[in-house]
């Protein structure tokens, strides 16, 4: 199978902030094909930001390389957006002045109808300083800019974490809007499960610096399922995550060969059980699905 | 046009709820043949659900023989789904039905279990 350029495919990859302190990302490989809605989740302090700051060209890793678009970060960077954590801007620029900049700085490509939808959609006033503005509404602006750069891959650390509900919803309406029309692809790091489930068709999940869950959500629930019944004896399968519930047993499980629908109960988990029962238990082994394991040169992917 | 409600509560698929909605108002007359679906960009826009989710419902929509996609155009609905039923006679008859479970003292739940359990009873298959 032949691939286009991947958006995001790191190999090894290594990022250690002093040389006495333990590694934040450690030796993490994975694969994130163009066009994708990705949900980057993980506990805090997994490496989420370090990862995305990293896509971004804002740091270098100490180990491995991490290819953007087919590119090295600092080259792909006219075609990322990229909204960090601290939603970094000029405090002492009107919010319009900060749209014009980017404006400026993204001459020629700059889409002045997203940003604005986007900037002043909740009526924030085009002359407020962004000093005077609070975490939300700061968070609006720095989204207007990433969407005004019709980039390429969209690279968004929390992006709903300081907003209300209805900013939520119609803050990911509009960039869904603009995903769709663009055909861009997204990475979405945050703790908000629930609404990264429909928005997202795929998943990474970090633990401890190293991808744990890669690959579209669709496959990677296919390959569980929640079991019940009366033995604890779950074999074939993996178990991920099992309970005793009075008289039964219960177990989210890695499917492995047909599954027993006669003496169990067999449901479909939900993306966000799937995501906690993975942070809950950390020992279970990474998976990969074909999509997203780094290029293998030779081998064909699994 | 058709506006989709996403319930995330439910436990159904989110493009199934998107098919189960579009089937619903063909059964209704709500949409009829050579009406437009909303887009996808619509759909996301209003809904905040994965592009490719609608997209997978459309499909499935198109699968079934429902709907026809008309590169450039949109997604139009060819077919249209016992629309006939609101206005047959069983729609009296089911009317009529319910008028003398109400005079017989049935409340509300009642007779919306006895309908479901009819119904289940009847159509064992799970159509949707």
């Amino acid at each position: 199978m032949s691939r286009e350029p991947a958006a995001l495919e790191a190999r090894g990859l290594v990022m250690g902030y002093g040389r006495r302190r333990r590694p934040v990302l450690r030796d993490c490989s994975f694969r994130l094909p163009t066009g994708r809605i990705c949900a980057l989740v993980g506990p805090n302090g997994a490496g989420k930001s370090t990862l995305l700051a990293l896509a971004a060209g804002v740091l270098r890793p100490t180990g491995g390389t991490l290819r953007v678009l087919g590119a090295g970060p600092a080259e792909a960077r006219p075609r990322i957006g990229y909204v960090a954590q601290n939603r970094p801007l000029y405090p002492q620029l009107t919010v319009a002045a900060t749209l014009r900049l980017g404006a400026e700085l993204n001459r020629g490509c700059w889409d002045r109808e997203s940003a604005e939808r986007v900037a002043y959609g909740a009526g924030l006033d085009p002359k407020a300083t962004v000093r005077s503005l609070s975490g939300g509404q700061r968070t609006r602006v720095a989204l207007a800019l990433a969407l005004g750069k019709r980039a390429e891959l969209l690279l968004l650390d929390e992006p709903m974490a300081d907003l209300d509900p209805v900013a939520r919803h119609e803050l990911m309406c509009a960039l869904l809007a603009v995903v769709v029309e663009r055909d861009t692809t997204v990475v979405i790091a945050s703790h908000v499960l629930g609404e990264l489930a429909d928005v997202c068709d795929y998943l990474l999940l970090l633990e401890e610096g190293q991808i744990k869950l890669a690959g579209e959500s669709e496959d990677l629930l296919t390959a569980h399922a929640r079991l019940t019944g009366t033995s604890p004896d779950f074999a074939p399968h993996t178990v991920v995550e099992s309970r005793a519930t009075g008289r039964g047993h219960t177990a989210l499980v890695r499917v492995q060969g047909p599954l027993d629908e006669v003496s169990r109960l067999v449901e479909r988990p939900s993306m966000e059980e799937l995501i906690l029962a993975h942070l809950r238990n950390p020992g279970a082994p990474a998976l990969f699905t074909g999509s997203a394991s780094p290029a293998p040169s030779q081998e064909a992917a699994a | 046009m058709i506006e989709y409600r996403i319930d995330r509560g439910t436990g159904v698929a989110t493009y199934l709820q998107i098919v189960q909605q579009t089937k619903h108002a063909l059964r209704l007359g709500l949409l009829e043949p050579g009406d437009r679906l909303p887009t996808a960009r619509e759909v996301v826009e209003a809904t905040a659900v994965n592009p490719n989710t609608v997209l997978k419902a459309y499909r499935e929509l198109e699968r079934e023989g429902l709907v026809q996609a008309r590169r450039g155009l949109g997604t139009f609905v060819t077919k249209s789904l016992g629309a006939a039923a609101a206005q047959s006679p069983l729609a009296d008859e089911l009317a009529d039905w319910m008028k003398r479970a109400r005079t017989g003292g049935l409340a509300r739940e009642d007779v919306a279990a006895l309908f479901s359990s009819v119904l289940e009873h009847e159509f064992t298959e799970g159509e949707q």
